[in-house]
C-alpha cells in the first residue's frame, strides 16, 4: 500500500489516470468535453439519438455519485435507487400539480413563469428544486448510512438494499397513505405531468426539442465531474480511499470514521438526487415502477464495468450500459431471437444480460474497463490485499 | 471496528443504556409487534385464537424460510459470501417441482399412495437439480474469485441472481401462475384451542424438520461435516490438515442448494402460486432470518426463519400483504442496529 502511494506521488500523476503526463491528461479532458458539447449538433434535435444522449448523461451523473460511495469509500451500496426516488419525488412534490389543494387550491408558485403560473399545486423553479433535492438526498444518505457504521462490508450491502426496497415499497403503496390532505405518492400511476425545466433567460423546455435538455444534463455532468476530481484529490478523498483499503489502520491513523463514512453517503446520495430530479422532469413522470432493485444494479453495473473508483472509467461504463440498455437491446438486437426462431422479447432479458456482463466482467477483468491505478496494482500484482486470501489448490 | 467508531469515553448512564439496548433491544423489537396485536385481540375479541392462527401459519411459512436461510448461513459460514443467487435457486426449485408434477401426471384426483410417491420423487429430483445448480454457480462464479477483494464474488452473485431470474421469466412467463392444489392445502385437519391446522401446515413441518434434523446430524457427526466446520473456522489450517477445501466448499453449496430445492417444492404446494420473482423476496426474507439467528449458525437460521415467518404472517394478515416486504426489511435494519451478531451469535471467522 505505502509503496503504491509513494510511487503515484513521485510520478506526479493522480491514481486512476493510467500514468499519463499532466499536459496530455488535461488535453484529453478538454477534448472529451469539447466532443460532448458539439455532439448533439450532428443529430436530429427531437430524435431517438438525442433521447439516448440525454439519458446517458443523466446516468453518468448517477454513476459518478455511486462511485463516491462504492468506488472511493468502498461501501457497497445496493440501494442507490432510493436516492433516485427521493430526488424524483422532490421534483414531483415541488414541480407538479400533485398537491392539488396547496395554497388554498390556487397553488404555490416560486420563480416560475408561463402557463405553469396558473396551475394548482406547488411549482418551484427547477434550480430551486435541484437544491432541495440535493439537501433531501444528502440527509437521506446520511440517515441510511447511520445504521451501517458499525457493520462490515457485506452487511452494509444488505442494509442499503433493505432501505432501497423500503423506499420502493413506500413509493408503490404510498397512494394508500394520506398526509396533510394529499396522498403520499401516486403509486404505480405516477405523478404526471411534471414541470419542464424553466431556466432564467431561456424558454421553457419542450419534449420536442431535446438539445437544451442535453446541455443541462451535460452541465450537471461537468459539475459532478469537477466535484469528483476535487474530492478525490482532497484530504477527504484520501481518507475515503484509506478507509476502503483498511478500516482499522485508517481509524488508528486518526481518520474520523463516522464523519468520513457519512460524508461519502451524503455526497454520493446528493448526485443521485440531482439526477433523479432532472430525470423526473425529463421523463415527465414520477412513477413507483421506476424505483426497483434492478435499477440499483443497473447503476452499480456501470460503476463496475468502468472500474471501481476510476472517474473516467465510470463515465465510460455509464455511457456503454446506457447505450446497451436504451439503444442496442431495444432497437438493434431486438429482432435477434425472432430471427433465430425463438419466441421472446429481448427487452425482457435486459437485466439477465446485465447480470451476465457483471459475471463476465468480474471473472475476466475485475478491475473494469479503465481501472483505477491503485486498484489495478492490487488486483494484478496483489499488493495490499490481505483479506480473503486463501488460495485453494488441490493437494 | 465497533470500538473504533464509538467515542472512547461516554458518560455512565449512556453506557448503561447502550449495554441494555445491545442486550435486549432486539428482543424488545421482536416482541413488540405480536404483543401489540395480542392486546388488541384480547380487548376486541376476548381471545387469542387469531394470533394463534397467525402463529401456526407463520410457523409453516417460516419453515420454508428456515430451509432457505440454512443455505445462506452455511455458505456465509464457510466462505463469508452472501450468496445472492440463493433465492433464485429456490425459485428454480419451485419451477422444477411444478414441472415434475406435470411430468408425473399428478392431479388433485390422484390417490394418496400415488401422490406421496410422486411428491417424494419430485422432492428428490428438485433437490438434486438445485444442489447441482448451486454447485455449478460456485464453480463458475465464486471459485475463480477467491483471492480477489470481497466485493468481487458478491457482484457475481448479484449477476447470477439476475441471470436465473431471467431464466425463470423465459420458462414460465412474467406473471404469477397458479398451480393445482395437489394436497388440498387449506383443508383443516384438526382444530386445537380454536386454531385450525391445515394440510399445508402439516406438509411444511413434516418435510422441514426431518431435513433440518438430518442436516444438523450430518454436520455434527460425519467426517464431511467435520471438514466443513474445520474449513469454516480456518481454511488454511484445514488444508494443512489434509482437508480438500475445494471439495468441502462445493459440498456446502450442494447441501444449501438441496435445501433450497426442498423449500421450493413446499412453497409451490403451500402457496399454490409460483412466479419468477418469488426468489428475490424469498431470498431477502431468508437472509434476514439467517442474520437474525446469527449468521453461520444453523440453529439460529431455523429460529430466525420461524420468527420471520411469524412476523410476515402477522403483517400479511393485519397490515396488508403489500407492506410485508417493507416490514421485513425494517426488521432487518433494526437487527443490524441493535445486534448485528443475531440472537444466537455468529459463528464466523470474523466474529472470532
Amino acid at each position: 500500500m505505502s509503496t503504491a502511494v509513494a510511487e503515484s506521488r513521485s510520478n506526479e500523476t493522480a491514481p486512476g489516470t493510467g500514468g499519463m503526463p499532466r499536459p496530455a491528461r488535461i488535453g484529453l479532458t478538454l477534448a472529451a468535453c469539447a466532443f460532448a458539447i458539439v455532439l448533439p449538433l450532428f443529430f436530429d434535435s427531437g430524435g431517438n439519438v438525442m433521447n439516448n444522449l440525454v439519458l446517458a448523461a443523466a446516468y453518468v451523473v448517477m454513476a459518478l455519485g455511486l462511485n463516491i460511495i462504492v468506488g472511493f469509500a468502498g461501501l457497497l451500496d445496493l440501494g442507490y435507487v432510493a436516492f433516485f426516488a427521493i430526488g424524483a419525488y422532490t421534483m414531483g412534490y415541488f414541480g407538479s400539480s400533485f398537491h392539488a389543494n396547496a395554497g388554498g387550491g390556487e397553488g404555490i408558485h416560486i420563480l416560475v413563469s408561463g402557463p405553469v403560473e396558473n396551475l394548482p399545486g406547488i411549482h418551484f423553479n427547477f434550480l430551486l428544486v435541484c437544491v432541495m433535492a440535493v439537501i433531501a438526498t444528502t440527509i437521506a444518505g446520511m440517515l441510511i448510512g447511520l445504521p451501517t457504521l458499525r457493520l462490515r462490508g457485506d452487511y452494509i450491502a444488505i442494509v442499503t438494499l433493505a432501505f432501497g426496497e423500503i423506499i420502493g415499497r413506500i413509493a408503490i403503496n404510498g397512494d394508500e397513505v394520506t398526509a396533510f390532505g394529499t396522498k403520499l405518492t401516486n403509486g404505480r400511476q405516477g405523478i404526471t405531468p411534471v414541470d419542464k425545466i424553466d431556466l432564467p433567460g431561456l424558454e421553457r423546455f419542450t419534449s420536442l426539442d431535446l438539445r437544451p435538455w442535453f446541455y443541462v444534463a451535460l452541465a450537471l455532468v461537468f459539475i459532478v465531474l469537477f466535484v469528483n476530481f476535487r474530492l478525490r484529490d482532497s484530504r477527504l478523498g484520501r481518507a475515503w480511499i484509506a478507509l476502503r483499503e483498511d478500516e482499522v489502520a485508517a481509524a488508528s491513523m486518526g481518520i474520523p470514521m463516522v464523519k468520513t463514512k457519512l460524508l461519502a453517503y451524503g455526497t454520493g446520495a446528493a448526485f443521485g438526487g440531482l439526477s433523479g430530479a432532472f430525470l423526473a422532469s425529463y421523463l415527465n413522470t414520477v412513477n413507483a415502477d421506476q424505483f426497483q432493485f434492478s435499477f440499483s444494479i443497473f447503476i452499480l453495473a456501470m460503476v463496475i464495468l468502468g472500474g471501481l473508483g476510476s472517474i473516467w472509467g465510470v463515465v465510460l461504463g455509464a455511457i456503454v450500459l446506457s447505450v446497451i440498455n436504451n439503444y442496442l437491446i431495444p432497437d438493434v438486437f431486438n429482432s435477434l431471437p425472432a430471427d433465430l426462431g425463438l419466441d421472446f422479447d429481448l427487452t425482457e432479458l435486459s437485466f439477465g444480460i446485465f447480470g451476465f456482463l457483471l459475471v463476465i466482467m468480474m471473472i475476466i477483468r475485475p478491475e473494469g474497463l479503465i481501472p483505477e491505478r491503485r486498484r489495478r496494482m492490487e488486483l494484478v500484482e496483489e499488493v495490499g490485499t490481505d483479506e480473503a486470501v486463501f488460495e485453494t489448490r488441490m493437494p | 471496528m465497533a470500538a473504533a467508531s464509538l467515542p472512547a469515553s461516554s458518560p455512565a448512564p449512556v453506557r448503561a443504556i447502550r449495554a441494555f439496548l445491545s442486550r435486549f433491544g432486539l428482543i424488545i423489537v421482536l416482541v413488540a409487534m405480536p404483543a401489540v396485536f395480542a392486546v388488541s385481540d384480547l380487548v376486541n375479541e376476548g381471545n387469542l385464537s387469531r394470533l394463534g392462527e397467525n402463529l401456526i401459519d407463520g410457523l409453516s411459512n417460516g419453515s420454508i424460510w428456515a430451509l432457505v436461510a440454512i443455505g445462506y448461513t452455511l455458505v456465509y459460514g464457510i466462505i463469508e459470501l452472501i450468496n445472492f443467487a440463493h433465492g433464485e435457486v429456490f425459485m428454480i426449485g419451485s419451477f422444477v417441482a411444478v414441472s415434475l408434477f406435470g411430468t408425473f401426471g399428478l392431479t388433485a384426483a390422484t390417490g394418496v399412495p400415488g401422490l406421496i410417491l410422486g411428491l417424494l420423487l419430485s422432492l428428490v429430483i428438485s433437490m438434486i437439480a438445485c444442489g447441482t445448480l448451486n454447485t455449478m454457480i460456485e464453480k463458475v462464479g465464486y471459485r475463480p474469485l477467491r483471492s480477489s477483494p470481497r466485493l468481487a464474488p458478491l457482484i457475481t452473485a448479484v449477476g447470477f441472481s439476475f441471470i436465473l431470474q431471467n431464466v425463470g421469466l423465459l420458462w414460465r412467463g412474467g406473471s404469477p401462475q397458479s398451480i393445482t392444489d395437489l394436497i388440498n392445502s387449506q383443508h383443516t385437519l384438526v382444530t386445537i384451542l380454536g386454531v385450525p391446522i391445515t394440510n399445508g401446515d402439516l406438509l411444511a413441518v413434516c418435510v422441514t424438520f426431518p431435513l433440518v434434523f438430518l442436516m444438523t446430524t450430518f454436520i455434527a457427526r460425519s467426517r464431511l461435516g467435520k471438514a466443513m466446520r474445520a474449513t469454516a473456522q480456518d481454511p488454511d489450517a484445514a488444508r494443512l490438515m489434509g482437508i480438500s477445501v475445494d471439495t468441502t466448499i462445493s459440498l456446502t453449496f450442494l447441501i444449501g442448494g438441496m435445501l433450497a430445492g426442498a423449500a421450493g417444492l413446499i412453497y409451490a404446494l403451500f402457496q399454490t402460486t409460483i412466479w419468477y420473482f418469488q426468489g428475490f423476496t424469498a431470498g431477502l426474507i431468508a437472509f434476514t432470518a439467517a442474520v437474525m439467528g446469527g449468521i453461520g449458525n444453523i440453529r439460529g437460521a431455523v429460529l430466525g426463519g420461524l420468527i420471520i415467518g411469524f412476523i410476515q404472517q402477522i403483517s400479511d394478515n393485519r397490515i396488508g400483504t403489500e407492506w410485508t416486504p417493507a416490514i421485513v426489511f425494517a426488521y432487518l435494519v433494526l437487527i443490524m442496529v441493535f445486534r448485528p451478531s443475531g440472537l444466537l451469535g455468529e459463528e464466523t471467522r470474523e466474529a472470532g
